[in-house]
Parts: structure tokens; sequence; C-alpha cells
């Protein structure tokens, strides 16, 4: 689906939102009245330090004016932009404030969906569609934190190996199945049915813990994450006495 | 595991192991670990690529005493695997910032990471995405997680990601951090853009003196255990919490930084608008007297 086409089928009620070098801005008005704020970084942008600021300004704007709506990122980018002038200006905090603004977004009550409908890769993956309460994805999106070719580079392994062993294991190869397996992803949206009942259900889901470890688990995906976080825990939280080892 | 904490004025934070980093840092004898290696809890993937396991998957996390006050510690080994996020490297790690919240104590971070381990990406990057969280959580619940950076491995991809959220950053000369490596920016987008090989340009670009000088470190130490010791003991002493004024004021800075520095080519170019005297001398500068010259540094003053 485009862009103009996920618009169309999430607010059928209409929409105001402004693009502008691929970022999106604006406000929507859900099916039943209430409005949501949507975001954006589309056309496989990039995500450097000029994009990160400004999608990070709108989420701030956004908890400024404490109204208390959702919020809708889609994301259709490449990986973060690299470039000698991003990493000289500190690309790291850029991204991690972009990642640190939706997060406070959530907790500060406005529940954050990402929408997941094209690209994403790497460090633009997690400061985006990663940092949401929620992340949803459409057929068709393609989540990678590395392409084969460079992987096959990296490891010195061919790409026709590399492919046969992503048939056994969702861990490492680039793609949305690989996403939903490993727990990324909560669902994947039918795009033969209109969207905005979809979104609804997703935003009737109270803002609550990270569980894409435990989703991890649950579709075979990641079976030891969920369970080391919670040993980890349990370790630390026990009486001091006895505990030293688990 | 008691060996090194005798010596620690003399033991170089870049060359040491993710243990005896934790030994030279907090109070002697009081670390405890959770999971260690004799638990043999090791990746359940790298078995796929023929590669070797180590048996704490290259991070070591735990308890511990830092001027008698707890702390939880984490220290990623650099010499493993690049220090790289893997599930269960990173699940460690998640884990033991969710024990904070818990159990209200604060956390130090050791980074030495490429960033997310190939060979498990996806649980690598979503481990990344999972720890930013807790680490956000752990600051609003009033928790400070400081980042120590100054290995081998640097601080790069998602571990400098995880650095940018953290309430405060120490850093040596030799802590870089990125988020593409030298190597990933050449491959991607030619020599011309970025030469790998040539050590200084990474290293200003990169390294811990131009992180501080734009105020994308808090502390800047020597390579000594007993340096990080001591800063990490102050920059656990700055203010807490995080909240949407704490946001607001990283914004102004760094739409500032845009401003000020946003058409510079070279990270001397930065030096220089900041007024610094003698901006070309500031590689070849001893810590004492880069730290006199780096008055009129961009200080993020709690806007982080």
């Amino acid at each position: 689906m485009t862009r103009d086409e996920i618009l169309a089928s999430l607010f059928p009620n209409g929409s105001d939102i402004e693009i502008a070098n691929a970022i999106l801005a604006g406000k929507a008005t859900l099916p039943d009245g209430r409005p949501i704020h949507v975001l954006g970084i589309t056309q496989g942008q990039n995500l450097g330090v000029d994009e990160a600021i400004v999608l990070a300004g709108h989420v701030i704007e956004i908890i400024g004016s404490q109204d208390q709506a959702p919020i809708l990122i889609l994301v259709d980018s490449a990986s973060q932009r690299m470039s000698r002038r991003d990493e000289l200006l500190g690309l790291s905090e850029y991204l991690a404030h972009l990642a640190k603004a939706l997060l406070l977004a959530e907790a500060e009550g406005h529940r954050t969906v990402g929408l997941l409908y094209g690209g994403s890769a790497a460090g633009a993956f997690i400061a985006t569609a990663l940092s949401t309460g929620t992340l949803v994805a459409l057929p068709g999106a393609h989540p990678a934190v590395m392409d084969l070719p460079s992987m096959a580079r990296v490891t010195k392994l061919s790409i026709e190996v590399l492919k046969a062993k992503a048939e056994a294991t969702p861990v490492f190869a680039p793609g949305l199945d690989n996403m939903v397996r490993t727990g990324g992803i909560q669902i994947v949206w039918d795009e033969t049915a209109p969207l905005a009942p979809q979104l609804a259900t997703v935003l009737a889901q109270p803002a609550g813990q990270d569980d894409r470890a435990r989703l991890g688990t649950e579709r075979g995906g990641r079976l030891k994450a969920a369970e080391i976080a919670d040993r980890v825990v349990a370790l630390a939280t026990a009486s001091h006495q006895g505990v030293q080892h688990g | 595991m008691t060996t090194v904490t005798a010596d620690t004025g003399s033991l170089s934070w870049y060359e040491a192991s993710a243990r005896q980093r934790i030994d030279a840092l907090v109070d002697a004898g009081s670390f405890q670990e959770f999971i260690g290696p004799e638990l043999r809890e090791t990746s359940p993937h790298l078995s796929i690529f023929d590669l070797p396991e180590q048996f704490d998957d290259g991070i070591v996390v735990g308890r511990s005493r830092l001027q008698g006050s707890p702390v939880l510690v984490a220290a990623q080994e650099g010499r493993f695997m690049g220090g790289a996020f893997g599930e269960v490297h990173g699940a460690k790690l998640t884990g033991l910032l969710r024990a904070a919240c818990a159990l209200h104590q604060d956390v130090l971070i050791l980074f030495d990471t490429g960033g997310v381990r190939l060979q498990e990406a996806n649980a690598g990057e979503l481990a990344i995405a999972e720890i930013m969280r807790a680490v956000v959580e752990a600051r609003r619940a009033g928790i400070n997680v400081i980042g120590l950076i100054g290995g081998r491995a640097g601080c790069y991809g998602g571990g400098s990601l995880i650095a940018g959220t953290c309430s405060r950053l120490i850093v040596s000369e030799q802590g870089r951090i990125s988020v593409s490596g030298p190597e990933v920016i050449e491959t991607n987008r030619g020599i011309e853009e970025f030469d790998s090989r040539d050590r200084a340009l990474v290293w200003r670009t990169m390294g811990g003196k131009h992180r501080y000088l734009i105020g994308g470190a808090d502390l800047f130490v020597d390579d000594e255990a007993l340096a990080f010791r001591q800063a990490a003991i102050d920059a656990l002493r700055g203010k807490r919490g995080y909240d949407k004024a704490v946001l607001e004021a990283e914004q102004k800075r760094l739409e500032r930084r845009l401003q000020r520095f946003g058409e510079a080519k070279d990270a001397v170019e930065i030096w220089q608008a900041l007024g610094l005297d003698a901006p070309t001398e500031i590689p070849a500068l001893p810590t004492d007297a880069f730290l006199r010259a780096a008055g009129k540094r961009e200080n993020a003053d709690d806007a982080r």
C-alpha cells in the first residue's frame, strides 16, 4: 500500500497532515471522533541528525499539548544516515533523543503505535518503530538490521550460505516474518480490510510492560531473552543470602 | 578476581578485561555476579555459524558497592565478538535495569561494543530497544544510569544509542562513540566520505575528546581504572529523573549544536568555533592540559 492509500484507509474521516522532506506531521480524527497525532518518516529516507531533531521536536510539542491523544508514527525509512557529518555532530545523541521522546510520550499517557509499511534498518529502526509502545506492520514491510550482502561481507560467508542458514532460524536474517517471530512486531495487519478498525483494536489495548521478549518466546523466535532477563531480576531482588549464584 | 584490585592505579581501562574493570571500579570484594560463567548461559545462535561461544556471552552483570553504597554493574567484554549485543548478552542487561527499578539502585554500564551481533542480528536489535526502554523507565523512577566508555571496541551502533539514553557519560580519550563505524561509512559511501584507515580522522571525529568538547560526554578521564572510579562516584551525585523538562532541554541543546556546527567539515573547525586556543593541538594534549583547554566546551548540563 502507498502512504496515501494507508492514510485514507486509516482515517476515513480525513486528516490534516503535512509532508516536508519525507517527514510527516499532523493530526487526524479516529472513527469514534477522538483525535490522533500522526508522525512519520517516509519514502525510504535516511534518518540523520536533521530528520531526528525535527521528529523529536514534533513529539515534544505533542507531549506539551497534554491532550493524551495517541501518536501513530508511520515508518518507511532506510538506515541511519551513514555520513561523516552526522557522526561528527553526534548522531547517536540525536537518535537516542528521538527514541527517548517517543518513550516519554508513551509514559506520559500518549499511546504510541508504530506502523512499519516499508523499509527500516539499524539505528533508524531502533529510534522510530522500535521506540513505540506497540509496533505493527503491513505485508511487504521489510525491516533489517543489515542487508544480506553486507552481512555476507562481515561474516565472510556467501549469500547462498547465509540464506540456507536463515531457513533454520529467524534470529539473524532480514525480513518481516523474522521480526514478527522474534517478537519485535506485534501483528501484521490485513491490507485487504479497512485499517481503521485494526488501529482501533490496537488502541484499545492499554499501555503496558515491554512484552516483546515474551512474544519472541511464544512464537519460538527468541527463546532465551525473556527467561534470562527474568532470572537476573529474580536473583537481584532476592535477599542477599544464598543467592550469589543462580 | 582479586589480582587487580591491589594495583588499580596503573590499570589501563583500555587494556583491561571486563572483569578486571569491575574489580578495579567497585569496592574491593563487593561484586557478586548474576548468572556467572559457571552456569554456561551461552548464545544459542553462534553454533549455527561454527563460532566459539563464551560462558558469560561477553557481558558480566551483578551487584556491588561503590564507596559503600549499593550499585548494579554491567561490563561488556570487547574481546569476545567485539562486545556485541546478542540475545543472552542483551537480556542480562535488560534484566539488570529492570532489577534497578525494583531495588531502586543506580546502575553503571561499562560499554565496550561494536553494536549488534550480526549472527543474531534481530535478537540483538530488539535487545537494544528493550534496554533503551528499560533505561528510560529506570531514569523516570529516579535511578541514575551512568555509562563508562573507554574500551577497545569503543561504543558503536546500538551501543551508542543506549549510551545516548544514559543519565551521564564518562569517557576517556580512547572512548569512541558513533553509530556507524568508520569501515561501515567507508563501505557504504566511499573512501572520499570517510577513510577508515586514517586513524587521526577516526579519533577526532568519534573519539572521547571530541565527544566531551561538543557535550556528548559529561566527564573526561585518564585511561585509568581509578580515574573511572572517581568519575563514577561524581556522576552518581548528578541530577536524577527524566521528564519533559529534560527532554526539552536536550532538544534545545541539540538544535543549538546544529546551528553552531552544522556546516563544519571537520572536528578542528568545530573546536575553532568553540573558541579553543590552538584547536589543531587538541589531539596531542595530555588530560590535564586538555581539560584546561576545554573550558569553552559545550556542556550538556543535565540536558540528556
